[in-house]
Formats: C-alpha cells, sequence, structure tokens
C-alpha cells in the first residue's frame, strides 16, 4: 500500500470512528429519552414526571385485571418484579393481552402514583413456540410466562 | 493484495465475471425464495400467542436483514472507492443504494403490518423503528447526493463519505433493542445461543434470508452491469461487444 492510500485509509478510519464517538456521545446524552418507557421501579422512585405524557412498560401482575361490568373500563397492575404500578385505561385492549404479557401504556400520572392510560400496547417477546410445544411446556410446568387460555374474557 | 482484487478493477473483467455468475445465483434465489415462502407460510407451525400472524416474519427478518447488510456493503464498497480509487468499487456503492433503500421500505411496511395485530399500533417512536427509518433517509440521502453532482468521481466520493458517516447507525439498529427500552422485542437469533424458536420455524426463515442474499447479489449484478456499459461507453470493448450482440 502506497503513501497516498494509507492516508486516505487513516482518513477513513478516522471518519468512522470520529462519527461513532459523535454519537455515542449523543446517545449516552439522551440515554433516559430514547428509552420508549419508564419502568414501575422508576415510576416508584419518582423518576418519572407527573401530569404529563408518559410511557410505562411491565408485565401485567397476574389476577390484578379488575374490569368494570357496565363499561370499557379496566384497572390493572404492572410490574418488574421489583415495584408495581397501576394502570387505568378505558377502551378496546390489544389482542395479546393478558395476564403475565408484557405492555407498554401511554398516559399520565395521577397524584396517587396511578397511571390513566389512553394507549394500550402489547409487548411480545422474542420466543416463538407452535402451539403444541406451548401446550406440552405448560403441561410440564415449565412456561416462562402464561399461555393464551381461551374462554377467559380477555 | 491478491490478484483478484486488482482484476475487479477492471470494468471490462467485473462484466465478463458477472456474466458467467448471474444464472447460478438467479436460480438460486428463485428456488430459496419460492420454496422458503411456501415452507413458512403453509408448512410451519403457527406461533402458540401470535397466531398465523407470525408468519410475516419470514418477509420482514430477510428484508431487515438484507437492509443492514446492503448498507454495510455500500460503505465498504465506497471506502474502497476512497482507498484505492477504483471505479467499480465506486459503481457497486452507487448501485446498492436503490436496492438497499426498497428493501428498507419493506422492512419498515411489514414491521407496521406485524405491529397493529400484535401490539395494536402500526408505529411506536421506539428505537428501533427509528433507527431503521434513519437508516431508510440515509439510503434517500446518498441517492440524493449521487445524482446531484454532476462528476461521476466526484459524487462517489461524496456519497462515500456520508455513508461510512452513517455505518455509526448500524450497530445502534442492531443493539437498540438491548441497550434501551423498546416495543420492538429482542433479537430470536444470537450468535451464542441457540435460537429461541424451533427449527421447524427457522429453518424456512434461514432458507429465506439465504435466499434474500443471493436476490440481492441478482439485483447488484444487473445494475452494476448496466453501469459499466453506460461509463464504458466510449471504449472500444463495449462497442465491440454491442456490434457482436447486434450481429
Amino acid at each position: 500500500m502506497n503513501a497516498q492510500r494509507k492516508q486516505r485509509l487513516t482518513l477513513v478510519l478516522l471518519i468512522v470512528f470520529g462519527s461513532s464517538i459523535a454519537v455515542a456521545l449523543v446517545a449516552y446524552a439522551l440515554s433516559q429519552n430514547i428509552n420508549l418507557f419508564y419502568s414501575p421501579s422508576q415510576i416508584s422512585m419518582g423518576e418519572a414526571p407527573a401530569d404529563t405524557r408518559i410511557r410505562a412498560g411491565g408485565i401485567v401482575v397476574e389476577g390484578s385485571i379488575r374490569r368494570d361490568p357496565s363499561s370499557l373500563k379496566v384497572e390493572f397492575d404492572i410490574t418488574d418484579y421489583a415495584h408495581s404500578t397501576t394502570v387505568q385505561y378505558v377502551g378496546i385492549l390489544p389482542d395479546l393481552f393478558r395476564e403475565g404479557q408484557g405492555i407498554v401504556a401511554q398516559g399520565a400520572l395521577d397524584g396517587s402514583g396511578r397511571l390513566i392510560a389512553s394507549e394500550v400496547l402489547a409487548k411480545h417477546d422474542e420466543n416463538y413456540m407452535s402451539p403444541e410445544i406451548a401446550a406440552a411446556l405448560e403441561a410440564a410446568g415449565q412456561m416462562p410466562h402464561m399461555p393464551p387460555t381461551a374462554g377467559k374474557g380477555y | 493484495m491478491p490478484r483478484w482484487f486488482y482484476q475487479l478493477a477492471s470494468p471490462r473483467w467485473c462484466y465478463q465475471i458477472t456474466g458467467k455468475l448471474l444464472p447460478g445465483f438467479s436460480i438460486a434465489a428463485l428456488f430459496l425464495i419460492v420454496g422458503g415462502t411456501i415452507w413458512g407460510l403453509a408448512f410451519a407451525p403457527p406461533d402458540y400467542q401470535q397466531g398465523n400472524s407470525f408468519r410475516i416474519i419470514y418477509l420482514h427478518v430477510p428484508t431487515a436483514y438484507m437492509a443492514q447488510s446492503i448498507y454495510i456493503t455500500m460503505a465498504i464498497a465506497g471506502a474502497i472507492g476512497l482507498i484505492w480509487k477504483m471505479k467499480v468499487a465506486d459503481m457497486v456503492a452507487k448501485c446498492c443504494a436503490p436496492i438497499g433503500a426498497s428493501l428498507a421500505i419493506l422492512a419498515l411496511a411489514t414491521g407496521a403490518i406485524w405491529g397493529k395485530p400484535t401490539w395494536g399500533s402500526w408505529w411506536v417512536w421506539d428505537a428501533r423503528l427509528t433507527s431503521m427509518l434513519i437508516l431508510l433517509f440515509l439510503y434517500f440521502g446518498i441517492m440524493a447526493l449521487n445524482s446531484a453532482i454532476e462528476s461521476e468521481s466526484t459524487a462517489a466520493q461524496s456519497t462515500a463519505i456520508l455513508a461510512l458517516v452513517g455505518l455509526v447507525n448500524i450497530p445502534i439498529i442492531q443493539y437498540s433493542v438491548d441497550w434501551w427500552n423498546t416495543l420492538h422485542q429482542p433479537s430470536t437469533f444470537k450468535i451464542t445461543e441457540k435460537p429461541a424458536m424451533p427449527p421447524e420455524m427457522w429453518i424456512p426463515l434461514l432458507i429465506l434470508v439465504i435466499g434474500f442474499y443471493c436476490f440481492f447479489a441478482v439485483t447488484l449484478m444487473m445494475r452494476l452491469r448496466n453501469e459499466i456499459l453506460r461509463r464504458e461507453r466510449r471504449t472500444s470493448w463495449v462497442r465491440e461487444l454491442l456490434m457482436q450482440q447486434r450481429g
């Protein structure tokens, strides 16, 4: 490699490393803003601002879903297995919403630390299984989280 | 540097070798994509949670992989063009951009179609989706910059620098799901672990990913051959070739 090519190679490497460092610093400075949602722990420690639109994400606690029989109002707790937050929502929940499912809710915190949600999104995980395997795992008690149970109403 | 590396620098040699490689890659792409699609859509089992809507993975994952691989190819070709002043490398970089942009659009569109039934939303501004959108805009920027500059060599230099600066986005796309809280799930396939998916689901996906790589090779070679003929139209070998084809 002659001197001129070596010089250009150095320049190319400088561009790549320089821009990587610049972007890494920006991403580090913005790290909290890049997160899509606050975890229940962050909310309980007061890291999430009140009275403004935020998102909260966590796993729906088993047996915490309380439905109003006369309207679409629903209340449930989400947890990150350290703390939990109550979410209140009026509307139709996504198909994947169920106990043990990860969800992301958008809304505002009221005075008592409860999230009044205007939108609830289901977060699915990276595990894929055929229904037969899921049924076998469930029978063996090896399921990472609860599979859908038909006829439960949500 | 090995001999083939310098041979690649010759547009004529490049035109001949791509002509020989094209039929093989075309047949491979056709069989792998058709076979993988039929296997994935008709024979792979449904997901226990998402049912049949998960099958869009067979289009979403290969297109998303390709959009990133093509970007890396383009940036490497651009760097080779910058350092060694190799015309063919500049042409490869130029031909990559529209292919990568189309596959990025497909990845974003299939992701949105998947997001609606599973998440409940077409689009969320989380780190994975946003960085993928930035990748699409980088492709658009590179295509626009390339066509805005009259001189071929200046255009190639400027786009190579833009492509190299944008390269930083690739690890961000890849690791966004691990570094930040995102709605998009983490990768199912990791180099260090076995896939979080049974083989009867991931084998058709693997076939489709290989098929899409072949498809990229085919479209890149076709575009490259056109580009070589266009730029070398005044040379004697292109004229001879055209004379031969006219008979």
